[in-house]
C-alpha cells in the first residue's frame, strides 16, 4: 500500500525518502520555492517552501514526508509571510526587471507575481555589488544572486567543477567564483556547465541571448508559476535566454 | 615588534595532519603567526589541502577574526557588548585612539595598530574589556589604556607585556555542588568504569541532568540515542563557544574546573563509545589555550586520556581543541560541527540531529561545557542526589554569570528554582530596573516581574543576567542586541539574513529620532517573519529584544517616536550633503526641512 | 454622481507610465466621465488641491520631488505609486551604485560636447539624492501598481475598482514589473 499525508487537506501518496516538496510536486501540487531544484541536493535557505506540519514551521524541501501528517500550505497567512521573504529579496539586492535579461522567465519574479507583491514594501539596501563580465560567455550580475547556492550546487554536484560558493557571512554575504582573480574567466567555467543555466534569476546570464524572446511570449508573460508544474519536466526554465 | 614574517604554511598544514577538515584551526594558525590571511595564501592553502580555492575563501570570509587586509602588529578589539558601553567602553577607546593618533577602524599610519570592535568577548563581570592580538585584557580603565598605549608605542613585542594586564579573575561569588567542592581528577571515570556504561547512563537518567547550553534537552536521551546510533565512529563535542553576550560561567569552568568538563566528556565517551573528542573553544579565549593543553597533557599522563585508560583496555579517548575565529553562531550546534569540518558555520537541515548525524556525518554528543562538568559530578556520586535539587523539571544547581549594575558581578552557582529577585540581593543590585536572562535570545524581564525564577519551566537560562538599574535606557540595550545579530547571523536563511539587518537599521532610525508608529509596526512584522521562517535558534530569538522591551518598557520607545504616522525611511536633508557639497550650494532649496 | 479628483504627477520617471494611461484609448472618454483631474501633466495645473486619488509616476531623486510627493501625501486621500520607478526607484536607480561626484562630473565635465563645463550651483536646480528612492521611503503609499510601465488594461482596472470602492485587483496578465 503506498503511503500518503495531507496536504491542504488533499492526500497526497509518497515513497519513503521523500520531501514534501517533492511528493507535492509529483502529484501536480505547487508550493513556492526559489532554492529547490529537483535535481539538487536540498538545501533550504530561501524559506519560500515553508508550510505548516502539524503545527510547526518548516521548510517543505528538508522535512521528509511521513505517513498521516497534516500539512498546509495554501493559507492566506503562509502566503502573506512568503510575500515577505520575496520582498526581502527584491530589496536586499538591486532588481530592475524592466533592464533585466532574465525578465519574464526569472522564478524570483514569477514567484513574486503568483503571491501578488505589489511591492517591494522595506526600504531598499541599494547595496554596492560586483557585476562581472570578464567571462567571453557568461555573465554574473550580483545585483540579482540570491544566494540560493543552485550554481554552487550544480557546479559542484553536476559539473564536478566548483566555479562558485558564497563568501562572507549575514547580510554581506556574497557569490564567489573558484580563482584567485575573483574573476570568472579565471575559472574553468564553460556555458554548457549546468552551472550557466540553472540560476533561478538573472544573477548569471548567457552572453548574446538577452531579451531574444518578445515579450508576452516568454515563460510566465501568461503562466503563473505555479501550473508550470510537474518539476522534472521544468528543465530548461532555469535558462538564461531571455 | 614581532615578527609577521614568519608563515610556515607547509608546517601549519603538516601539524593539522593536512586535513581539510582542519581548516579554521590551519586559518588560525595562519593568521596568528601572519598578521593576515593574505589571498595567495589561499591559492597555496588550496594546493597544499588539494581542495578548491573557492571552498577555503567562503571559510575565510566567514569569520570575524580572520582578515586579508594588515591589521598591523597590535589588532585591538574592544566588546561591544551592552554592558561594556555601560562601563565606559566607549570613552576607553576614543581615549585609546587619542593616544595612539589613529582612528577606528583605519590601520594607523605607521601601519602598527588598528582598533575596531568585536561582540561581547565573555568578560562582562569585567567590563570594558577587549581583545589585543586575540588575548583578553579586563577591567579597562584609563591607567590600563595609559598602559597600552606606552606599550604600544614602545613597540614592546606582546609576550613581553606585564602579566597583570592579561590576568583574569573567577570572580565565583557562591559556589555550589558544582564549583564549590574539591574534585579529584579520575574519581568519576573510576565510579563510572566500576558500574560500567549502562549504569552509568542510567545514573544520568536519575539525575534528570539537562543540557546548560540553553535548550535544556535531557542529557541522557541525547546520550542514549547517539550510543544507539550506528556508524563508523563516534565523537564528543564540548561546546565551548560561549557567546551569548554576558555569559562567562563556561570560561570560569574552564579556567578552574577543567578537570571535571574533561572528565564529564571521557564519561561521555565510555557511555556512546568514542575514541575522540573536541573542546570546540571560542576565539575570544584564546588566553586559555595553553593552560588547557597543559590540563590535557596531565591527564594523559595520568591515564585519563589516551589509550587503555585507568588502565581498562580498550578505552581509548581523547581530546583535542579547535578554537573559534569570531562566530556566535558556531554555538549552535550543527554550525559548530560544520566549522569542526573546516567550513563556514552555517546550520545544517535538521533531522537528522548530531546524535546520529554528527561530525563527519556520524553519531555525535554536543553538549555544553557545564553539562559535562555536572555529568563529572553525577557520575562521581550518582544521580539521585544532583535530582534532590532543584525542583522537578530542573534539577542540580546552575552557574549564573552575573553583570551590569550591581556590586558584585561574577559567577552564582544557584539552586534551579531560585527566584530572580533572591539573585538581585544577593549580588547587590538594589536598584535593578530590569534583567536580560539568558543574554540578547533570552527573555528580558520588567521590575514588576523579579519573583519568577530561574528554571526551565520558568525562565530558562544559559547563564547570562545582564542587570539594568533605573538609569539605563531599555531602547539602548535592545539596540545594542539588534546590532550584535545582524553581525552575527550567518546569512544562510532569507529571513534571518535580512530581517536582522532591518531591525538593526530601523532601531538605528529610531534612535537618531526619525522613527514612527509605523516602524514599530514595522518591527513586530519582522519578528513574525524571523520567529517562523528562520532557519534555526539564532534568527527565531533574534527580535526578542526589541519586542520584549517595546512590551515592557513602551515609555523608552514612545518618546522616540518623532510623529505616529510615518517618517522617512532615510535622512531626506542628510541625503543632500554630498550635492550640497559638490555644488557648493546652502541655499534653502538646498534643504529639506523637517516638518 | 460627484466625480472623483484625481492629480497626477511624474517624478524621477520617463512619463510611459503616464503614456500608457493615456493609452486606453476610447475608455479615456468613460474616465473623464468618472473623474476630474486637478494637478496633472494633462491639465497643467501646478499645484495639488484636495484630491480622492492621487497617483505618482517616478521615484525620488532630488528635493523637490520631495516636495511634490509631500504635497500629494497631504491632498491625496488615496495616494498610489505607478510603475516600476515609483516602486523601487527603477530605471533611475541604477545610478546608486556610481558615486554623485562621478555622475556630476560626467553630466557637467566629460560629457560628449562638453567643454570647459562648470557644475551649476542654481538655487532652480532641484538639488539630487545621493540615491534615487522609491516613493514609499519618503511618505505613507496606500497603493502600487507595478509595472514598466503598467499596461494601460492593468491602469483602467485599477482605477475603476479604486473609484467603485473595491479592493484593486488585477489579473496574472496585468501584473508585471517590467
Ligand atoms: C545561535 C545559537 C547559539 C548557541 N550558542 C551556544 C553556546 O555558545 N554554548 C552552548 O553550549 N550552546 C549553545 N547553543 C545551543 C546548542 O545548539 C546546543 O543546544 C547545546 O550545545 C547542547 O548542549 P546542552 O544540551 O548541554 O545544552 C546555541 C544555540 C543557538 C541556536
Ligand atoms: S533577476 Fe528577476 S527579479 Fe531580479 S531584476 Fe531580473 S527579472 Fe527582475
Ligand atoms: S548566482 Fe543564481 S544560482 Fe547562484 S546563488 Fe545567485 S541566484 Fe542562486
Ligand atoms: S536563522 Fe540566521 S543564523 Fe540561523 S541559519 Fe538563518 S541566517 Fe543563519
Ligand atoms: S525552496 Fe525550500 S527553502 Fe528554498
Amino acid at each position: 500500500m503506498t503511503k500518503t499525508f495531507r496536504l491542504d487537506g488533499r492526500e497526497i501518496p509518497f515513497k519513503e525518502g521523500q520531501t514534501i516538496i517533492e511528493a507535492a510536486a509529483a502529484a501536480g501540487v505547487y508550493i513556492p520555492h526559489l532554492c529547490h531544484h529537483p535535481e539538487f541536493k536540498p538545501h533550504g535557505s530561501c524559506k519560500l517552501c515553508t508550510v505548516n506540519i502539524g503545527g510547526r514551521l518548516g521548510a517543505a524541501c528538508t522535512n521528509h514526508a511521513a505517513e498521516g501528517m497534516a500539512v498546509e500550505s495554501e493559507t492566506e497567512a503562509l502566503n502573506a509571510d512568503r510575500r515577505a521573504l520575496t520582498q526581502m529579496l527584491f530589496v536586499e539586492g538591486n532588481h530592475f526587471c524592466p533592464s533585466c535579461e532574465k525578465s519574464g522567465n526569472c522564478q524570483l519574479q514569477a514567484v513574486a507575481y503568483h503571491l501578488g507583491m505589489m511591492t517591494p514594501h522595506f526600504p531598499h539596501f541599494y547595496p554596492a555589488r560586483d557585476i562581472d563580465a570578464s567571462h567571453p560567455d557568461v555573465l554574473l550580475e550580483r545585483n540579482r544572486c540570491i544566494l540560493c547556492e543552485l550554481c554552487v550546487r550544480a557546479s559542484r554536484d553536476a559539473d564536478g567543477k566548483n566555479v562558485f560558493g558564497i563568501g562572507g557571512r549575514g547580510i554581506r554575504a556574497r557569490l564567489i567564483v573558484n580563482s584567485a582573480s575573483g574573476r570568472l574567466a579565471e575559472t574553468n567555467m564553460s556555458v554548457t556547465d549546468r552551472a550557466a543555466e540553472v540560476c533561478p534569476t538573472g544573477a548569471i546570464i548567457r552572453k548574446r541571448h538577452g531579451f531574444t524572446v518578445p515579450i508576452g511570449q516568454r515563460l510566465y508573460d501568461h503562466h503563473d508559476i505555479a501550473t508550470q508544474l510537474p518539476l522534472p519536466a521544468r528543465r530548461g526554465e532555469g535558462r538564461g535566454e531571455g | 615588534m614581532p615578527d609577521y614574517d614568519v608563515c610556515d604554511l607547509p608546517g601549519i598544514v603538516a601539524r593539522w595532519g593536512n586535513d581539510p577538515a582542519n581548516l579554521v584551526q590551519i586559518l588560525r594558525n595562519v593568521q596568528e603567526s601572519c598578521g593576515t590571511i593574505p589571498s595567495d595564501t589561499l591559492d597555496r592553502l588550496a594546493r597544499l589541502l588539494d581542495v578548491p580555492r573557492v571552498r577555503i575563501e567562503a571559510t575565510a570570509s566567514f569569520y570575524s577574526f580572520f582578515h586579508a587586509e594588515s591589521h598591523g602588529a597590535y589588532e585591538i578589539l574592544f566588546s561591544d557588548n551592552v554592558i561594556d558601553r555601560m562601563a565606559g567602553k566607549a570613552e576607553l577607546k576614543q581615549y585609546l585612539c587619542e593616544r595612539l593618533w589613529l582612528e577606528p577602524r583605519k590601520l594607523s599610519e605607521d601601519g602598527l595598530v588598528f582598533v575596531d570592535d568585536t561582540a561581547d568577548i565573555g568578560l562582562a563581570d569585567q567590563a570594558p574589556a577587549m581583545l589585543i592580538n586575540g588575548f583578553a585584557v579586563p577591567s579597562l580603565d584609563k591607567s590600563r589604556i595609559d598602559l597600552v598605549a606606552e606599550l604600544i608605542r614602545a613597540r614592546k613585542p606582546l609576550a613581553e607585556w606585564p602579566p597583570m594586564l592579561f590576568e583574569i579573575p573567577d570572580n565565583i561569588r557562591k559556589a555550589g555542588p558544582l564549583a564549590g567542592e574539591p574534585f579529584t581528577p579520575g574519581s568519576a571515570l573510576k565510579a563510572a568504569l566500576a558500574r560500567g556504561a549502562e549504569a552509568t547512563l542510567a545514573e544520568v537518567d536519575a539525575s534528570n541532568l539537562r543540557g546548560r547550553g540553553g535548550a535544556g534537552f535531557k542529557t541522557a536521551t541525547k546520550w542514549a540515542s547517539c550510543r544507539k546510533a550506528e556508524g563508523e565512529a563516534h565523537y564528543v563535542v564540548c561546546n565551548a563557544d560561549e557567546g551569548e553576550p554576558g555569559t562567562f560561567k563556561d570560561r570560569v569552568l574552564l579556567n578552574s574546573y577543567a578537570d571535571l568538563v574533561f572528565e564529564g566528556m571521557a564519561v561521555c565517551a565510555r557511555v556512546i563509545g568514542a575514541r575522540q573528542g573536541f573542546l570546540y573553544l571560542r576565539g575570544e579565549y584564546r588566553n586559555l589555550l595553553e593552560k588547557l593543553e597543559g590540563v590535557l597533557a596531565r591527564r594523559r599522563a595520568a591515564g585519563l586520556l589516551g589509550k587503555n585508560i585507568l588502565g581498562e583496555p580498550g578505552f581509548d579517548f581523547d581530546i583535542e581543541i579547535h578554537l573559534g575565529a569570531g562566530a556566535y553562531i558556531c554555538g549552535e550546534e550543527s554550525a559548530l560541527i560544520e566549522s569542526l569540518e573546516g567550513k563556514p558555520g552555517k546550520p545544517r537541515n535538521r533531522p537528522p540531529y548530531p546524535d546520529t548525524c554528527g561530525y563527519r556525518n556520524q553519531p555525535t554528543v554536543v553538549n555544553n561545557v557545564e553539562t559535562f562538568a555536572c555529568a563529572a559530578r553525577i557520575a562521581e556520586r550518582g544521580g539521585a542526589g544532583f535530582a534532590a535539587l532543584g525542583t522537578p523539571q530542573s534539577a542540580g544547581s546552575k552557574l549564573i554569570s552575573v553583570s551590569g549594575d550591581c556590586r558584585r558581578p561574577g559567577i552564582y552557582e544557584v539552586p534551579f528554582g531560585v527566584s530572580v529577585r533572591q539573585i538581585l540581593i544577593d549580588c547587590g543590585a538594589e536598584d535593578a530596573h530590569a534583567v536580560q536572562v539568558s543574554g540578547p535570545s533570552g527573555t528580558c524581564i520588567s521590575f514588576r516581574e523579579f519573583d519568577r525564577r530561574i528554571a526551565f519551566e520558568d525562565l530558562p537560562t544559559a547563564g547570562a543576567f545582564m542587570v539594568f538599574s533605573r538609569s539605563r535606557d531599555m531602547f539602548e540595550v535592545a539596540r545594542n542586541f539588534t546590532h550584535f545579530f545582524a553581525h552575527e547571523s550567518c546569512g544562510f536563511c532569507t529571513p534571518c539574513r535580512v530581517g536582522t539587518s532591518l531591525l538593526r537599521n530601523t532601531m538605528d532610525k529610531l534612535a537618531a529620532g526619525k522613527g514612527s508608529a509605523y516602524d514599530m509596526n514595522e518591527m513586530k512584522h519582522i519578528m513574525h517573519i524571523l520567529r517562523g521562517m528562520a532557519h534555526c535558534g539564532l534568527g527565531h530569538t533574534a527580535a526578542n529584544p526589541v519586542v520584549q522591551t517595546m512590551e515592557k518598557f513602551p515609555d523608552a520607545y514612545e518618546k522616540r517616536l518623532k510623529r505616529l504616522d510615518f517618517e522617512p525611511a532615510f535622512d531626506l536633508d542628510g541625503a543632500l550633503a554630498t550635492a550640497r557639497l559638490i555644488t557648493g550650494r546652502d541655499d534653502e532649496w538646498a534643504h529639506l526641512a523637517d516638518d | 454622481m460627484t466625480k472623483l479628483k484625481v492629480a497626477t504627477c511624474s517624478l524621477a520617471g520617463c512619463f510611459g507610465c503616464h503614456m500608457s494611461l493615456l493609452d486606453i484609448d476610447e475608455k479615456l472618454f468613460d474616465l473623464v466621465q468618472a473623474v476630474e483631474f486637478d494637478r496633472s501633466p494633462i491639465t497643467d495645473i501646478k499645484h495639488c488641491g484636495p484630491c480622492d486619488i492621487g497617483i505618482v509616476e517616478g521615484g525620488v531623486c532630488n528635493a523637490e520631488n520631495v516636495h511634490v510627493l509631500k504635497e500629494f501625501r497631504r491632498n491625496c486621500r488615496i495616494l498610489v505609486a505607478i510603475g516600476a520607478c515609483a516602486i523601487t526607484g527603477g530605471i533611475p536607480a541604477m545610478r546608486n551604485n556610481v558615486d554623485l561626484w562621478d555622475c556630476f562630473q560626467e553630466v557637467y565635465h566629460y560629457g560628449i560636447g562638453l567643454e570647459n563645463g562648470q557644475i551649476p550651483n542654481d538655487p532652480e536646480l532641484p538639488l539630487p539624492f545621493d540615491k534615487v528612492h522609491p516613493i514609499n521611503e519618503v511618505v505613507r503609499i496606500d497603493y502600487f501598481l507595478p509595472g514598466c510601465p503598467p499596461p494601460a488594461d492593468a491602469i483602467w482596472k485599477f482605477l475603476t475598482d479604486l473609484a467603485a470602492g473595491r479592493e484593486p485587483k488585477l489579473d496574472y496578465d496585468m501584473l508585471h514589473y517590467d
